[in-house]
């Protein structure tokens, strides 16, 4: 098996071991970032049998992974393109995780973008192996490669009639030169015996029996476990610390205060208490004494938040977007509504807290990381170490759960300072459920300005969206807090329902609380806020939610991203499919139970489109989520089960959304600690979830995200429905359904 | 101090502080890493395990309460995943990150040594102690249903 060789790039890792500014803003999410990604991957052409598929002797298959495996079954859905392409029984298959190695693998698993990114370069490669393999089987038997055939592991020749396992002619395959990957054939899709096909998760067996290793699972001989005191709040400084009574408690074997810097910091750093096992080190952090310096953001609250929100939205904002006008079109239309939404700062509550297992040498380091970034891990490890990246090994594990949070490098700046202190032990830093809870990136809390108005003939005659938030960017950027905020509108900006009069507003409101990726981003306020008001529209008009937006959308188009001319655009006939499918699924216009109210919501993100509708009702002050019916279209399946899971999946995240999730802020700090002032859905709660999803011919396109943004606006659109109260901010509250 | 316990049926002995909790005995003393840390305050269900056939939370159990008792943790709780609420568990394909599974497996074991044929409401009793941050809650119920199914043909051909 030939070795890899890591090739130090390094413009790329120096602006990624600088706090990942440059890297961040380079991995923004949207398609055209990830067509890049993919025509990059494409450029990129290393032995197939280094890079992508190991085979032995014995003719046993390894498939290599090149992103990280969250739950949304990219170790399946992967490995699967591979599998089918390269003609192998998908049972003989295993997989591993690819090294980190930038010049072969465009690591960095988000904006559920593995299987979009991922498709033709997997399938290129799957196909040289093949041809290799092909090639070297009809060098062996002197005949003609046309003349031959790949299946099940094994080649074929008809006349005379043999064959040969990939085993027996790896060797001699993998010598032979690469075939140019734009041109080599791939399988035709009617011949896909994998792809398209209900496929159980890989590693569903080690999930199932405690034997899958997560981050925090990593065990390396001699390790220590650290738990870190922090600032409570944002952006403060260890003053000073004792610890005394915290070197007593036994276990303890060190503290040792650090620092972290730079964008990708959650915090400036703190004391670190080390100790045999995680308990000791926790007893030791709760027996240390330590005063802070809190800093200017200790006057941050959510009640500052608002006052700024109302600042901002009683002036006009930075105009984003401007066609007709807008204001002139409200203000002489006769049937009109305006409309306040509001959304707080989220967190990802990752059921596995964050952790991070670094050792550093000399010669080199090593880093066990349940990580979405492995690159960028790497460049912090190499940072802190003074070590050139390429001596510095990352091994991705497996993660109780990802969202977007675990793209942060923060937990592995934290783990890096601690181990360059202690001169080549390993050690694990490890996050408590508070340390998660207070000290993450969240989603950005939201205020929005909403002005529609209707024409005589029911059309959308004005459409106008102001937004003020914590933006993203402010937080990422450069450029600092000039941010003009389309990024926060996401494909809101790009909003399906035609109007001659349309406005985008932004203004940023200034907040220290980091922000940073969340499930579907933007599009979880986005999409609430959009087919909410759209909803209040077809109310005002006296027409059907659905009839109204097929109405609206029009005739089959494909609709240009506003601000994105390079992303794949909109097509209306797409988002149609999903609404009718969803509507019809669910029995839409059938007759509901007393107090049972329908909505629907639809939306285009990540590439996808996604439908809902909803069946909820409100007793004794309290919603229940009887039933979630989905049509989704994310191009061509690759494991039509997958897809099911993952909606189900952002079913239940958007019901906590729509429900629970509140991060609130007071004196700088977050309010929430764990699982007793943050709820979560229980299985109780749990609507019975239909998932429909299309069987469709066109490229595939993400689907880990696209499930989220709809379920509070169906949720709050058939709230509306069974009880006429309109609910406009998340999470819901009792009083604002009385 | 030796604190002497029973676990997956071998005899077990450990040399700790009598209040450190089961949870981290296992994982960091014993490197049996299957039950899983999520909260702390028994609010998750991660670190679910069997104290004498009962479904207890290992964060918040000190190991000293655990001396001469049977401890039932993933890892002892079949040969190669074989027990039936595992199998239904994949033949539904309820995991996805699979952090919860332990703990939501050990839960359903105990429920369903309790009521063979639960109901959704029991279901939902037993089974709400246990957060799933992926939301495979309806496959969850639906491998519950599966496996006590599957557990009622084995004893009725038995």
């Amino acid at each position: 098996m030939a070795t890899v060789s890591v090739v130090n790039r390094r413009d790329f890792l120096k602006k990624g071991a600088a706090g990942g500014a440059a890297l961040v803003i380079g991995f923004h999410l949207t398609s055209s970032a990830f067509g890049d990604q993919a025509k990059d991957q494409e450029e990129k052409t290393p032995n197939p049998f280094e890079a992508w598929v190991r085979i032995t002797p014995d003719n046993r298959v390894t498939l290599i992974l090149g992103k990280s495996e969250m739950g949304q079954g990219i170790m399946t859905a992967l490995p699967m393109i591979l599998a089918d392409e390269l003609c192998v029984d998908w049972k003989q298959v295993k997989v591993q995780q690819a090294p980190t190695n930038p010049k072969i693998y465009d690591l960095g698993t988000g904006g559920s973008g593995s299987v979009a990114g991922s498709w033709l370069p997997l399938r290129r490669a799957g196909a040289a192996a093949r041809e290799m393999l092909v090639a070297a089987a009809a060098k062996q038997w002197e005949v003609s490669p046309d003349t031959c055939k790949a299946q099940d592991g094994r080649v074929i020749h008809g006349h005379p009639q043999r064959s040969v396992s990939y085993g027996e002619l790896v060797e001699a395959a993998s010598k032979l030169p690469i075939p140019n990957l734009n041109t080599v054939p791939l399988k035709n899709s009617d011949d896909f015996t994998v792809v398209g096909h209900d496929t159980r998760r890989f590693e569903g067996r080690d999930k199932a029996t405690g034997g899958a290793k997560f981050g925090i699972d990593s065990r390396v001989p001699g390790m220590l476990f650290a738990v870190v005191a922090r600032c409570p709040v944002f952006g403060g400084k260890l003053a000073s610390f004792d610890a005394t009574k915290a070197k007593a408690v036994p276990g303890v074997r060190d503290v040792i205060p650090f620092e972290t810097s730079g964008r990708g910091a959650s915090t400036t750093g703190g004391v670190a208490v080390l100790a045999d096992n995680s308990w000791a080190a926790i007893q030791g952090r709760n027996a240390l004494e330590v005063k802070w310096e809190e800093g200017p953001a200790a006057k941050e609250s959510t009640a500052e938040l608002q006052k700024q929100f109302l600042a901002n939205a009683a002036k006009p904002g930075r105009v984003l977007r401007n066609e007709g006008d807008a204001d002139s079109a409200f203000s002489s239309s006769p049937k009109k509504i305006e409309a306040v939404y509001e959304l707080p700062f989220a967190p990802h509550a990752c059921m596995e807290p964050m952790n991070c297992t670094v050792q550093i040498r000399p010669d080199g380091a090593e880093a066990w990381v349940p990580t979405q970034a492995p690159q960028w891990a790497q460049g912090v490890i190499a940072e802190a170490s003074k070590l050139p990246p390429e001596k510095v090994i990352v091994h991705t594990t497996l993660m109780g759960g990802g969202f977007g949070r675990r793209y942060q490098a923060d937990f592995v700046m934290e783990a890096a300072q601690v181990a360059a202190k202690i001169a080549g032990k390993p050690v694990m830093v490890l996050w408590t459920r508070e340390d998660d809870m207070q000290h993450g990136f969240y989603r950005p809390a939201s205020y929005h300005k909403m002005q529609g108005a209707l024409d005589a003939s029911g059309n959308l005659a004005a459409w106008k969206h102001f937004q003020s938030s914590t933006s993203i960017a402010a937080k990422w950027s450069e450029k600092g807090q000039d941010d003009p905020g389309l990024g926060e509108f996401g494909t809101g900006a790009t909003i399906p329902y035609i109007t001659p009069n349309l406005r985008l507003e932004y203004a940023l409101a200034e907040s220290s609380v980091p922000r940073a990726w969340w499930r579907s981003v933007e599009h979880s306020s986005s999409g609430f806020v959009v087919e909410s008001f759209i909803d209040e529209l077809a109310a005002a008009a006296g027409q059907d939610p659905l009839a109204f937006r097929l109405k609206l959308i029009g005739g089959d188009r494909k609709i240009p991203r506003f601000g994105e001319e390079k992303a794949t655009p909109l097509d209306t006939a797409r988002l149609k499919g999903v609404l009718q499918l969803a509507a019809e699924k669910a029995g839409w216009g059938k007759p509901l139970p007393k107090g049972v109210g329908r909505g629907i919501a639809t939306f285009f993100s990540f590439n996808s489109y996604t439908a809902a509708v909803a069946e909820a009702s409100v007793k004794d002050g309290a919603v229940k989520l009887h039933r979630l019916v989905y049509a989704v279209d994310c191009g061509r399946p690759i494991n039509p089960d997958g897809i099911r899971a993952q909606v189900e999946s952002a079913a239940i995240y958007g019901l906590s959304a729509a429900l629970h999730d509140a991060i609130t802020i007071k004196d700088g700090r977050v309010e929430q600690s764990n699982f007793h002032d943050y709820q979560m859905p229980r299985i109780s709660e749990t609507p019975k979830t239909e998932v429909h999803v299309v069987m469709s011919k066109e490229d595939p396109t993400g689907i880990g995200e696209p499930g989220l943004p709809v379920v509070a606006p169906a949720m709050c659109n058939a709230i509306f429905a069974a009880t006429g109260k309109r609910v406009r901010r998340l999470p819901i509250r009792n009083e604002d359904l009385a | 101090m030796a604190i002497s316990f029973t676990l997956n049926g071998k005899s077990q002995s450990v040399d700790v502080s009598p209040d450190m909790p089961l949870l981290w005995v296992l994982r960091d003393t014993l490197n049996m890493t299957g039950t899983k840390f999520g909260c702390g305050m028994a609010l998750c269900g991660a670190c679910t395990v069997h104290i004498n056939g009962e479904a207890t939370r290992s964060c918040i159990t000190p190991i000293s309460s655990v001396a001469g008792k049977k401890v039932t943790t993933i890892e002892g709780l079949s040969a190669a995943g074989s027990h039936p609420v595992q199998r239904a568990g994949l033949e539904e394909d309820v995991p996805q990150c699979g952090y919860c599974q332990s703990g939501q497996i050990m839960s359903a074991v105990a429920l369903l040594s309790k009521k063979p044929n639960p109901t959704d409401a029991d279901i939902d009793d037993a089974m709400s102690g246990n957060i799933c941050r992926c939301g495979t809650y309806q496959r969850i119920r639906k491998a519950i249903h599966r496996a006590a199914s599957m557990a009622g043909k084995a004893h009725s051909a038995a």
